[in-house]
């Protein structure tokens, strides 16, 4: 009997990691949408009234997830992007930019429902609070990102100057993390602290499932796209080419 | 359940605006994106076809499942 190793360089390569990204797709569509209707299920109809803040805190179910997944795309984006560049893997770089849309949206996504939470809570839409200025910062990265690779032709080359901005721009995230420990911020402290849960269960709960959501819908729009990209790419080369012909 | 009728869910205790508003955000830009992609996705089909015939290593696949390696 063999025992039979998994190769994870196999999927390295474009032309295997096409038709695996194709049969997962299904899957996390399904689970995408499911989540997202368990999710906000609970936090419309089970979680409670907060005491100190109404209703206006239901905004934090989808703030808070579409925070953090700006903040681990843009992570996972460099990672991927800094890969494609070291080890001159195609496939790495190809992720990092089909990451970067989805990240810009969800940047955008935590910048407006903050300041729609804002308004109620402070009083105003903006300020130059710490953890919202990096914020913007992070957004501005991504924008960066994605008109730096827009304006070189060469898909290479685009790579490789991304994977320099993603790369350098990575210091923002932890910026962004412990902004409201390293200064005195409008904006509240971190929503979970290893210590103590303020919150009540079923808002816990409605948060973690709408953040799990967000994560499934990513992945599923990041692999459609990345799908998109790798037959752009690579139409010239023998595995399209033959199939196609 | 904590709302008594459906314009009392609407209403969500005075803050509807910034409640709806932020969710309707969310919605819009996400199925916005969705909605690019599918139509980039068929962009692409029409330049680059779908590969239907079964490549290199999905016949090696079958190979190893069926133990002819």
């Amino acid at each position: 009997m063999s025992t039979r190793r998994v190769n994870w360089y196999k999927y390295a390569a474009p032309a295997n990691f096409y038709p695996l990204a194709g049969k997962m797709i299904p899957f996390f569509t399904v689970v995408t949408v499911l989540l997202f209707i368990i999710g906000l299920y609970v936090g419309f109809f089970v979680a409670p009234t907060d005491f100190q803040q109404g209703e206006s805190y239901r905004i934090i179910f989808i703030h808070v997830p579409a925070a953090w997944m700006g903040m681990f795309l843009y992570v996972l984006m460099a990672v991927y992007a800094g890969l494609g560049w070291a080890f001159n893997a195609r496939l790495g770089s190809m992720m990092a930019t089909a990451i970067s849309t989805t990240g810009a949206v969800f940047t955008f996504i935590s910048l407006v429902t903050g300041s729609l939470w804002g308004k109620p809570a402070w009083g105003v839409y903006w300020v130059w609070d710490a953890r919202m200025t990096s914020t913007l910062i992070l957004m501005f990265l991504y924008i960066g990102f994605i008109s730096l690779q827009a304006s070189i032709d060469d898909p290479r080359r685009a790579d490789r100057a991304g994977a320099v901005l993603a790369l350098v721009g990575l210091i923002n995230v932890p910026i962004i993390y412990f902004s409201v420990q390293w200064w005195n911020t409008l904006h509240q402290g971190a929503t979970f602290t290893a210590r103590s849960f303020k919150m009540a269960p079923s808002m816990l709960w409605a948060m973690l499932i709408l953040l799990a959501a967000c994560w499934m819908y990513s992945i599923a729009v990041v692999l459609v796209r990345v799908r998109c990209i790798i037959r752009e790419r690579e139409r010239e080369a023998p595995w399209l080419a033959e199939a196609v012909a | 359940m904590h709302w008594s009728s459906l314009s009392d869910f609407i209403r969500m205790g005075g803050y509807g605006f910034y409640i709806w508003g932020s969710y309707g955000v969310t919605f819009v830009l996400l199925s916005g994106e969705v909605l690019m992609l599918l139509k980039r996705r068929r962009a692409v089909a029409r330049i680059v076809p779908e590969p239907k015939v079964e490549t290199r290593s999905a016949k090696f696949e079958t190979a190893m499942a069926s133990d002819k390696l």
